[in-house]
């Protein structure tokens, strides 16, 4: 399984984190230092996978993002490169030509469409399409101000 | 920009995060921040006015970069419970990055999640399905398992799929669940639904991997998951799942996952999937990335399961092909493989041997370190030579994280495969020179046991090690293993002549100055200063002329600051003067060095030796200076014992053990006595009498008187006080190898009973070593026809100091 997916900038700004086991926010702190340290360090032409811990890190670079997907040992390093690119593609679909300013001013958009490509941990579905179909469905279902306003409060 | 719905629920987020971007300082931005959650707690507080959503999505906002934001937990209960999606969306995005398990306020969003979980729309129930798989603790997880059984039954894909993997959540947490789910993923294998079918599959393989019965069970399903791969590998193009070229990837990936496990330790299994894996490992296309991933996973399982050996050359095949690839992530993974399987298919990994050793050469740090390893893993005694030369081609240029790595793997491989001992040794040589920072501490006192083995290749060892020297002193590893053998063959050196490498002229002075080079320079660490010292020391019984020089140079170091060193030249100054005698048997040619243990290291003892081996050669040629009593005793054993013949009296023995014969025949520098008659022994020195042995009524005591500076007489009295007469009674002496014993004859052989007459006998020691003198006496004598036997070390003697002096 993958256990965490994390975006940052070229200065270490981190734009999404995304856990995939409960770990307190001493850890999660700990830890996105240490990804954005090491990230950061690798020369341009290195290959994409480091060790660290007992887990495979798994990076690529895109424009001005850093997208880090930790994995467990027995995963194979070269889908989890396919996962990573296929995250990018649902997001320049939904957001036409993503850039960095649509994941930081639409943040709660961007993880609304990871939840809908992987849960758990796991990617729920293969199929890009279906994907942006629910996405696309689920925006629809977001009131309008009249809608939000009859509905009662809980 | 994607548009929105008119709500358009970004706005005011999209303003507050705009006022914190604009800030110029770390403090203005923290005020920003400050003045929004001030305001953000406010309208959590205030009735509902439209915002909500918003202001929990601007706290989560604040959340990311970094700021506290637990006051906000509360609002996503109460968002969650709300019956507005868009509340809810944000909601339980805020539950699943604010609350974990560990958090009380987690408990209270379970009644929600279960309403939810039966909600009319599926997106609702998404919403719930995806927080209880991200953050659902054990307790929600047995709450809630029985309603994800039924949502995994009787539901739409879209639903089902979120549900399978809700499932191996609650497998994960709850591992006897596990047994629930079994029907329900057994049947979504028939499910057509590609996110269906690669939820189910994680499924199966979460409930296979925690219990083996299980696993068994699902076994059967090996068919079926054949059959969907063909059907992925040969259907035609499908736009759906379509990736450069091949069909649904991800889901080809996971089931090749789930037919290793499956076919693990499995004859039958593994014979059911044999010609899929073959036809997956040769149709796949391997021009991009996703084709490689799909041919790496079915590389892995192919190597795992128990697959025929024709399926297995053909899996080390494509690593091989992988190992050629321009991508350098490929050329990884291909390693990290080929690392795994080296053990178990050695051949077929050989047959790749030169490009892994061309990977060396590749820029990748990560690729580096793999292709070292792995070429370390191939070295073997056929290829040694050749592999050597790339291997040590690589040190001198490798990064410095991998040299001491690559250094000791070098020594092991050297150790293990050497072709001859020249070879080994310049191996060595050549990894001190390269990398000698990067050693091991063993090292060191391995490499000269192996120089002290090779004794043909002193002279040619030497005169490298000089030349070395001269190159550089600032490898210390190499710097002591120099001076080491310049102190040890320093003769060899001078002498001029080698047949290994060109003769070269070295002079006294020259190998003196290469010492003091070392010595005076602040390069050398302190453990190689004492090297030099001691090589200095030990020339001086090796050359002729510039014995002085040597002298000089130790007085000096006699009042070094570093009090190692000081102690070394004090005692080396001492060897000059006081012990001067002793100074070449002290400082002579060392024996071969055993080897303690197989391997290439000797253990810590040798680790320690390093700097004890220096002054482990004052013990060297001086057995009992500072020799354990131990060895003293066995020497004395072995002396009595009779095999080892230090013992001077040996005619006197003869004598002895004769009892009666007339020593005429020649006891060096004996007196005669007449034996016969029970003479009375000669006058007893007035010195103080020591009773040495007392059993069985015979005793014996000692006197001591001495002759000179290291001569000494000791007199044995033999005395009977039982009741039976004793004859055929007999002494015999031995002491320490240095000492010199001469027994003269004793006054008589019969000790009469009730003490009525003695036996004497005297015995002359000369100890011009001056070493602890002891002395082990065998007593013998017939009691009514029995004979007997007994002995006794004598440790101290009457009127002599502790030393025996």
């Amino acid at each position: 399984m993958m256990r965490f997916l994390l975006l940052f900038s070229r200065q270490g700004k981190l734009r999404l984190q995304k856990w995939f086991t409960p770990m307190s926010e001493r850890e999660k702190k700990k830890i996105i230092r240490d990804m954005t340290t090491m990230v950061l360090a690798r020369q341009p032409r290195s290959c994409n996978f480091l060790h660290w811990k007992d887990l495979k890190v798994i990076y690529k670079r895109y424009a001005s993002l850093y997208f880090c997907l930790a994995i467990e040992n027995q995963e194979n390093e070269l889908i989890a490169l396919e996962v990573i690119h296929r995250y990018v593609e649902l997001l320049d679909k939904y957001f036409g030509n993503v850039c960095e300013l649509d994941i930081i001013f639409n943040f709660e958009k961007a993880y609304f469409i990871l939840d809908e490509f992987l849960i758990g941990g796991e990617i729920q579905e293969t199929s890009k399409q279906m994907v942006n179909r629910s996405i696309e469905a689920s925006d629809m279902l977001q009131e309008t101000m009249e809608e939000y306003m009859s509905k009662p409060a809980f | 920009m994607h548009t929105h719905t008119a709500m358009s629920p970004s706005v005011p987020l999209q303003e507050m995060i705009r006022a914190i971007r604009s800030a110029r300082t770390q403090c203005e931005e923290r005020g920003v921040i400050q003045r929004e959650c001030a305001a953000i707690r406010a309208q959590f507080r205030q009735a509902d006015n439209g915002g909500r959503s918003h202001n929990l999505a601007k706290l989560l906002y604040v959340h990311m970069l970094g700021y506290p934001a637990h006051f906000g937990q509360m609002e996503c209960v109460r968002m969650i419970a709300s019956p507005r999606y868009s509340e809810k969306r944000v909601g339980y995005l805020g539950a699943m990055m604010l609350l974990d398990e560990k958090q009380d306020a987690s408990l209270l969003i379970t009644n929600s999640i279960k309403n939810d979980l039966s909600h009319s729309n599926q997106y609702v129930q998404s919403l719930a399905l995806c927080t209880l798989a991200c953050m659902g603790s054990a307790e929600m997880c047995r709450d809630l398992a029985p309603e994800i059984d039924r949502l995994l039954r009787a539901s739409n894909s879209y639903i089902k799929k979120k549900a399978a993997l809700c499932a191996v959540h609650i497998v994960r947490k709850v591992h006897e669940l596990g047994e629930l789910f079994v029907p329900a993923a057994r049947s979504l294998l028939s499910e057509k639904n590609h996110g269906v079918l690669h939820g189910a599959v994680v499924l199966i393989i979460e409930l296979c991997e925690q219990n083996p019965e299980t696993l068994e069970r699902f076994r059967k399903t090996v068919p079926d998951l054949v059959q969907i791969m063909k059907g992925l590998v040969l259907s035609g193009y499908s736009p759906e799942h379509d990736v450069a070229g091949i069909s649904d990837p991800f889901l080809q990936v996971r089931i090749l996952r789930l037919l290793r496990i499956l076919g693990r330790n499995n004859e039958g299994a593994s014979d059911s999937m044999n010609d899929l894996l073959a036809q997956v490992a040769t149709n796949t296309d391997s021009t991009k990335t996703v084709g490689n991933a799909v041919l790496y996973e079915t590389v892995l399982t192919v190597l795992d399961i128990k697959s025929e050996s024709g399926l297995r050359v053909l899996a080390v095949n494509i690593l091989g092909r992988f190992l050629l690839n321009n991508d350098r992530n490929i050329r990884y993974i291909a390693m990290t493989s080929l690392q795994k399987i080296v053990g178990t298919d050695h051949n077929a990994v050989q047959r790749h041997r030169g490009t892994i050793v061309d990977c060396l050469k590749d820029q990748d740090a990560s690729v580096k370190r793999r292709a070292l390893e792995l070429s370390l893993a191939l070295v073997s005694a056929s290829n040694i030579r050749s592999m050597m030369k790339e291997l040590l081609l690589f040190l001198s240029s490798c990064p410095p994280e991998l040299r001491a790595h690559a250094a000791s793997g070098i020594f092991n491989a050297a150790e293990r495969y050497a072709p001859s001992q020249r070879w080994h040794i310049d191996t060595m040589l050549h990894v001190l020179i390269t990398a000698g920072g990067d050693v091991r501490d063993e090292t060191v006192p391995n490499l000269i046991q192996l120089i002290t083995n090779a004794s043909e290749l002193h002279c040619y060892t030497v005169h490298k090690l000089y030349r070395a020297l001269l190159l550089d002193i600032s490898q210390q590893s190499l710097v002591q293993v120099a001076c080491w053998c310049i102190g040890e063959y320093g003769d060899l050196l001078l002498k001029g002549d080698c047949q290994e490498t060109e003769p070269v002229q070295v002079t006294e002075d020259d190998a003196l100055d290469a010492l003091e080079t070392v010595l005076q320079s602040h390069m050398s660490s302190p453990a190689t200063r004492g090297f030099a010292l001691t090589a200095t020391m030990k020339l001086s019984t090796r050359i002729t002329d510039n014995v002085d020089r040597i002298r000089s140079i130790v007085s000096i170091y006699g009042s070094c600051i570093d009090v190692e060193l000081q102690q070394r030249a004090v005692e080396y100054n001492a060897l000059f003067r006081k012990y001067d005698h002793m100074r070449a048997a002290v400082l002579e040619r060392m024996p071969v060095i055993e080897k303690n243990s197989p391997g290439h290291t000797n253990g810590e003892s040798t680790g320690e030796a390093v700097k004890d081996v220096p002054t482990a050669k004052m013990k060297q040629g001086e057995p009992l200076l500072l020799q354990q009593p131990a060895n003293q005793v066995c020497d004395l054993l072995d002396l009595l014992g009779g095999s080892e013949e230090t013992l001077q009296p040996g005619p006197a023995v003869d004598c002895l053990v004769s009892g009666l014969s007339v020593h005429a025949a020649g006891t060096a520098g004996g007196d005669l006595l007449d034996l016969l008659g029970g003479f009375e022994p000669a006058e007893l020195s007035p010195a103080p009498q020591v009773l040495a042995y007392d059993k069985g009524g015979v005793t014996l005591t000692l006197s001591c008187e001495k002759q000179s500076d290291t001569g000494l007489t000791v007199t044995l009295t033999a005395s009977n006080s039982s009741d039976s007469d004793l004859s055929s009674f007999t002494l015999q002496a031995a002491v320490p190898k240095s000492v010199q014993l001469h027994m003269k004859a004793p006054s008589g052989d019969s000790l009469p009973a009730r003490g009525t007459a003695k036996v004497t006998q005297m015995v002359v020691l000369n100890n011009p070593n001056k070493v602890n003198l002891k002395m082990r006496v065998r007593v013998s004598y017939t009691r009514q026809g029995s004979p007997f036997q007994d002995t006794v070390q004598i440790d101290s003697f009457p009127g002599l100091d502790a030393a025996g002096q």
